[in-house]
């Protein structure tokens, strides 16, 4: 009985100590040298693992940023504060970026835009929607308002609102990218916060066509483009486009005339203001999605 | 006769797995084929394939002929398009697509006073029809796959160098529920069918042709049969089991030949080309009479319509028009859809165009679209016994649900055909099919940013 104890110590506290002794080897062997401030660099880094930066986590932009390969101010997350004290601590140019944000490429709620259909399926996704012939609503470019932009905000940034459009809030939204990229119509766009002209529509339709589907399409009308300095807008494919490297030539008045204010001039909130998103953020239509996987 | 069929039944040939969804086909399966009067306009969307679209060579306001080309091939992976009717070309501007999105179309508008006859045209030398001329003589022939898919049909033909086929499959299954276009195509335009086998068998130096049709179309087996027996043509007919998706072109390969096509391989990988009934029948038409294909065959039926009917369509018809003339919807009529119910999309308005790909009209009602009450998946693995290419619909649905898309790349989601087997099987309603498509949309979406 006591041998047999004894035994089962010895062999098993003999193959820990075998064991123990290997991997001590292996520590010393293996070892490989990291810099201690990739961690430390982390630890001011907001730890969301968002992306935004292009790395894939907070861990992978320290070591960048340790090895000079990438600059503080290319996480958009961190408050300036925090990018400062980054850049103090490694002693290289902070490179604060302009705030940017996420914005809505299309002005077409409820009002706006008739639904032909019920989408009667279990999903009411956008991404679910889409791939039943494009979407419920008549026009085909714009925004559905089912919320999966809300639902995949990190920051909880992105409200819909009782139209049924994203409202994206200003304060609380990174630049991200994660709304651009589960839109299924493409809608959402990162625009620094200077970028006050925008034209919200994506149709391609052009006059009374535009117009009969939607009250806030660009109907290709032009009058913005003559109410602009030169250079500032083109029309391509019946719509506007703003050559943002002109930027500062930029004024309200090449929105005015809009007939239909599909470009606008957006200081701030795009629809509505920080008042009118209720919080906790999330998707508004709760009778229509409750019902998840 | 029809007896005979129903005995072999235990010895049928099939592929594994499946599912065996209700037929409904008895609402227009002895229906012949009528021919749709034709309309005031018709819009012909310029991608009715799958490739690059067509490229317009007419303006507006010209006039055109019925059968004349309007629009030429956009790249290898394209064919031209003709004119259903003559007319004169209204606009050549966006229009709605029956998948959704507007994108651009010819509009003609017919001319009432005209016979709507093809010109007399001579047959096609024998010069057209030779290895040389032939790939390019179908690609301009507007042909595409009638079963659904719109695969341009010359793409399919042109064997590369280095392969060749040695077997010919017809696809006569028409898998799908409810539609029986190619079930009459195959029992009113029989002799068409075995001409074009030969001219098709021919080029493609095919040793075995063999007709794959679902016993429960026995009177055309029966008709078939009897056929290449008259003409001395050496044409097996299979009578395969019904099950689903036996119309599918791996499946039908597999129940036909026993032989599997690997994942990512096309048919010729295996020296086989298939081919649907209807796309011989338009070859046929075009090599003998010099008809290009500008209509088709269209199921209209489901409990929502008032008079299911087989019609003869001219491409680019409003699906409206095409309603009306089967009497209107019923009362409750609440889902069009274009194809059948596995595969078949929701319309969200009924002024799109009929496709070349267009095999059928089904107007579903109230009670038979009533919503699935969606519970937990209890890990049953009914999925897993349905799905014909062997994946594992419950861990995708999983993963799909997670968000998970390049795990589902993985474990081979892009082999998926969507053919809804999955979805039609799950006892909690999960939309597993459907999450499939969303997902793959998006890994598409990613491959195209990289």
């Amino acid at each position: 009985m006591i041998a047999d104890i004894v035994s089962a110590v010895v062999i098993l506290g003999g193959l820990g100590l075998l064991f123990a002794t290997i991997l001590a080897i292996a520590y010393k062997k293996l070892h490989v040298d990291e810099d201690p401030r990739i961690g430390q660099v982390e630890d001011l880094l907001p730890g969301t693992n968002c992306g935004a930066c292009g790395e894939p986590g907070c861990r992978a932009f320290a070591e960048q940023l340790v090895i000079s390969a990438s600059i503080p101010g290319a996480c958009t997350v961190s408050s300036v504060e925090a990018v400062e004290s980054i850049a103090s601590f490694l002693g290289v140019d902070p490179g604060i970026v302009e705030k940017r944000v996420a914005r809505l490429l299309c002005a077409g709620g409820r009002a706006e835009v008739k639904e032909l259909v019920s989408y009667q399926g279990v999903q009411r996704t956008c991404r679910m929607v889409t791939v039943v012939t494009g979407g419920n609503k008549e026009c085909t470019w714009g925004c559905l308002g089912l919320g999966d932009c809300a639902d995949v905000c990190t920051f909880d940034a992105i409200a819909m609102n009782a139209n049924g459009l994203p409202v994206v809030d200003i304060d609380q939204c990174t630049a991200c990218g994660d709304c651009v990229e589960i839109c299924p119509k493409q809608l959402f766009m990162i625009m620094p916060l200077s970028q006050k002209l925008i034209v919200q529509c994506r149709s391609l339709l052009e006059g009374e066509t535009a117009e009969k589907i939607c009250s806030v399409a660009c109907n290709a009308c032009g009058r913005c483009v003559v109410d602009s300095p030169p250079g500032l807008i083109e029309m391509r494919n019946n719509l506007p486009v703003i050559q943002y490297e002109k930027n500062e030539f930029a004024r309200p008045d090449s929105a005015k005339r809009c007939p239909t204010k599909a470009i606008r001039w957006i200081d701030g909130f795009q629809f509505g203001n920080k008042a009118s998103i209720s919080f906790p953020l999330g998707r508004v239509d709760v009778s229509q999605s409750d019902q998840k996987l | 006769m029809f007896f005979i069929f129903t005995q072999k039944n235990g010895k049928q040939r099939t592929f594994k797995r499946g599912s065996h969804p209700e037929h409904h086909k008895g609402r227009t399966e002895y229906l012949p084929i009528e021919r749709m009067p034709f309309v005031e306009e018709y819009t012909l969307p310029l991608s009715q394939h799958i490739g690059a679209p067509s490229l317009p060579i007419v303006q507006k306001g010209q006039q055109v002929q019925r059968g004349e080309v309007i629009a030429k091939p956009g790249g290898f992976v394209s064919v031209s398009l003709h004119s259903p009717v003559t007319g004169m070309v209204t606009a050549v501007e966006l229009s709605e697509h029956p998948n959704g999105q507007m994108l651009p179309a010819i509009k003609i508008k017919t001319d009432p006073y005209s016979t709507q006859c093809f010109g007399k045209a001579e047959p096609l030398s024998d010069q057209k029809r030779d290895k040389a001329h032939f790939i390019s003589s179908v690609q301009s022939s507007g042909i595409v796959g009638m079963g659904g898919a719109a695969f341009p049909a010359h793409v399919k033909f042109f064997i590369p160098e280095g392969k060749h086929c040695q077997f010919l499959v017809i696809n006569g299954c028409e898998c799908e529920p409810f539609l029986t276009a190619d079930h009459r195509v195959m029992v009113e335009q029989a002799p068409q069918l075995i001409e074009g086998i030969g001219i098709l068998a021919e080029f493609l130096g095919a040793q075995k042709t063999y007709i794959g049709i679902e016993a429960n179309k026995p009177d055309a087996i029966v008709i078939l049969n009897e056929l290449a027996v008259q003409k001395n043509i050496s044409i097996e007919v299979v009578p395969l089991q019904v099950k689903y998706p036996q119309g599918a072109e791996k499946m039908l390969i597999t129940a036909v030949l026993k032989q599997e096509v690997p994942s990512g391989k096309l048919p010729l990988d295996v020296e086989t080309v298939v081919s649907n009934v209807g796309t011989v029948i338009a070859l046929t038409n075009y090599f003998t009479k010099s008809e290009p294909l500008v209509e088709r065959v269209v199921t209209v039926t489901g409990s929502g319509i008032k008079r299911p009917a087989n019609l003869l369509v001219p491409i680019g018809t409003p699906i409206q028009e095409i309603i009306n003339v089967c009497g209107g919807l019923n009362e409750g009529a609440t889902r069009v859809l274009l194809g059948g119910p596995m595969m078949g999309v929701a319309q969200k308005n009924l002024g799109g165009p009929v496709l070349k790909g267009t095999s059928g009209i089904l107007v579903l009602t109230d009670e038979e679209v009533q919503e699935m009450q969606l519970y937990k998946c209890i890990r049953c693995g009914r999925c897993l016994q349905a799905c014909p290419i062997f994946l594992n619909p419950s861990h995708l649905g999983l993963l799909a649900r997670k968000g998970l898309y390049d795990d589902m790349a993985q474990i081979n989601l892009m082999d998926c055909m969507e053919c809804a087997c999955c979805s039609f099987v799950c006892p909690s309603g999960i939309p597993l099919v459907q999450s499939f498509r969303v997902a793959k949309a998006i890994l598409r979406e990613k491959e195209v940013k990289q």
